[in-house]
């Protein structure tokens, strides 16, 4: 195990951060830390690098106990979410900020240290760079400056705190594939934190889901999607319609394919793309009608509307292909048939 | 850190003024009057008085052996007090910009406190303190330590009334600019001195030369506290300041006047290097905030 918590807790005045988090992350992963906003997951980044300690519970890298070590000795990389590259140094000058400050001893000498960073230039991309300040860069640029930084005293876990967060829609997407193939020619731990869901499939090999200070779930992204084991995420993660079976329509329920004669739960969540949508052949009797639908690329979001009924999923989110789509023809306001293939069931 | 101050960064724009042209020229020419007369006026007099009798006169009377010693004890005065009130203040900025802890507000209503007491109450303090009628003034002189009317009090007397400056400047400055930086470079292996030289004193350097340069200028020109526990002996405890009085009152007007004006040329000179470093201050300032917006 390249990083082992064990019964982390942290707590702010009376708000609880982190309630006993226990976590193994394998050598080699890149994890992203996942969930909402106050939900403990910075902190939970911050206790790792040793910026932040935990009220109670340990700390192990590589199998070394470091709860009591300072951040300088957890030979960590951290990436800050707003780069904090240091203002009054050149590129260059910050990258190999981490190789002049080593004790005499490791310290490489200046011919060593030009050549690591350009090495790490190259890597990142920005060779041409090297002589400019930090405000002479785009926010993407500073970003991979600040990663090139983190990797230049070759720590054992890279630590990212929303290393996209502060950046450009398309700017992020390119960062995103861009950060996923240098893991993996690297290879280091690492551990990202984010709040957004799409960015956390897209980037990662295991997500953490985490709430309200504890974690609801761990697994690869498609375990989290397709096996959600709460609730919160399978709300959280992607897409999804909530039927609360108790106070529905139990008719048309069944109709729609879902059990309520011996269901499985109190809440069945049907993902979008487990919505399958028909024309009608008994538009009288159909309390769904079509009301717009969205282009998301490869597929079709049709936004249905459900009539009469207030409380549990008024609004419908089907998904499907274009073509498909074409080929039913569907017209605003259309009455249709929906087929549940999918649910999964909560209490 | 991207929360700021809106006052700073929202200014409102200037209101347009339909002020008549005589109203605008009057406010000017009342502030003019004002500066020439009781500014530019006075310190042209000292020069003037200075130069009365003749270059030879005025250098002569510098390099009198009284105004020499003197020259020697202001010196040796804001050697001593500058660095001991820029350690204060770097640890007491440090220590309210970067921690919570009980009594932060009291602290700096404390550091606060030298600007709102006469400095002649700083003198008797330490008077009442050290002097020979004073608590600890019998303990003192049974072991042979002069502190009242000895350079020790003259140190003592400057550093109560300096010691605010340098705080007072880098507080709001190391607030503005966060800890982040010095978080990164931790991160990166360096140590807790290699990040204060490397990093922080990198990025409060202009502010903290800004308050060095106005504590100078506060030490060299004391003269209040100074004064109660001088004792005025010429030649062995009067600063420049105390010499410029004590030669007046004996009507070496000349050697008055060109202490004097020793005196009035460290200000103009601190007037410059004061708005050169306000000027680089506050781009250090935007920097730091612009960097904080994004």
């Amino acid at each position: 195990m390249s990083i082992s918590l064990s019964n982390i807790s942290k707590q702010f005045g009376a708000f609880k951060a982190l309630d006993n988090i226990n976590l193994e992350i394998p050598e080699g992963e890149l994890v992203a830390l996942l969930g909402p906003s106050g939900c403990g997951k910075t902190t939970l980044l911050r206790i790792i690098a040793g910026l932040e300690q935990a009220d109670q519970g340990d700390v192990f890298l590589k199998g070394n106990k470091v709860t009591d070590q300072p951040v300088k000795n957890r030979q960590i990389g951290f990436v800050f979410q707003h780069y904090v590259l240091f203002r009054h140094m050149t590129v260059f000058d910050n990258i190999a900020f981490g190789l002049r400050v080593k004790p005499r001893k490791q310290r490489p000498n200046e011919t060593e240290i030009r050549d690591k960073v350009h090495s790490l230039l190259h890597l990142v991309q920005l060779d041409w760079l090297h002589d400019r300040f930090p405000d002479q860069l785009s926010g993407g640029q500073r970003q991979r400056i600040a990663l090139a930084r983190a990797l230049a005293v070759e720590p054992s876990v890279l630590l990212l705190d929303e290393p996209f967060g502060a950046l450009d829609a398309s700017v992020r997407k390119d960062l995103r594939l861009w950060l996923r193939h240098l893991h993996h020619e690297l290879n280091v731990t690492s551990i990202f934190v984010t709040h957004d869901q799409e960015e956390a499939m897209e980037v990662s090999s295991q997500i953490v889901v985490l709430n309200h200070g504890k974690i609801e779930q761990k697994g690869t992204p498609s375990e989290i999607y397709d096996q959600p084991q709460s609730d919160f995420v399978s709300r959280f993660i992607g897409q999804t319609n909530v039927f609360r079976i108790e106070d529905d329509d139990h008719d048309w329920l069944k109709s729609t394919g879902i059990i309520v004669d011996d269901p499985q739960g109190v809440v069945a969540h049907v993902r979008p793309h487990n919505i399958s949508v028909e024309k009608t052949a008994d538009p009288g009797n159909s309390p769904v009608y079509l009301k717009d639908w969205q282009h998301l690329g490869g597929t079709i979001r049709l936004e249905l509307n459900r009539d009469g009924h207030n409380g549990s999923a008024t609004t419908i989110y089907a998904e499907m292909p274009n073509e498909q789509f074409k080929d039913l023809a569907l017209h605003k306001g259309d009455r249709v048939a929906l087929r549940i293939k999918h649910a999964h069931w909560f209490n | 850190m991207s929360a700021m101050n809106p006052s700073f960064s929202h200014r409102a724009k200037p209101l347009t003024l339909n002020d008549s042209a005589w109203v605008r020229y009057t406010l000017i020419l009342i502030s003019l009057l004002t500066i020439g007369l009781f500014l530019i006026l006075p310190l042209a007099t000292v020069l003037i008085a200075a130069f009365a009798k003749g270059w030879s006169t005025y250098s002569s009377s510098l390099a009198e052996p009284d105004a020499l010693a003197a020259m020697r004890l202001t010196l040796l005065t804001a050697a001593i007090t500058v660095p001991l009130t820029t350690v204060f203040g770097v640890s007491a900025a440090w220590a309210i910009a970067r921690f919570e802890f009980k009594g932060k507000n009291l602290l700096i209503t404390l550091i606060d406190l030298p600007f709102s007491v006469s400095p002649v109450i700083a003198g008797l303090i330490y008077v009442l303190i050290f002097g020979a009628q004073g608590w600890l003034g019998p303990w003192l002189s049974d072991h042979d330590i002069k502190i009242i009317f000895a350079v020790p009090g003259i140190v003592l007397a400057t550093l109560f009334v300096t010691f605010p400056f340098v705080a007072r400047e880098l507080i709001p400055l190391m607030q503005e600019i966060g800890h982040e930086e010095e978080e990164a470079a931790l991160s990166l292996g360096a140590s807790g001195w290699q990040t204060f030289f490397k990093i922080t004193v990198p990025n409060i350097k202009w502010g903290l030369l800004y308050g060095v340069l106005l504590c100078n200028a506060r030490a060299m020109g004391e003269f209040g506290a100074v004064s109660v526990v001088s004792g005025h002996i010429r030649g062995l405890t009067n600063t420049l300041p105390l010499h410029v009085e004590v030669s007046y009152n004996e009507y070496d007007f000349v050697g008055a006047f060109a202490s004097a004006s020793l005196l009035a040329g460290l200000a103009v000179v601190t007037l410059v290097v004061k708005t050169f470093l306000e000027w680089k201050q506050k781009q250090d300032l935007k920097a730091a905030r612009q960097a904080a917006a994004e």
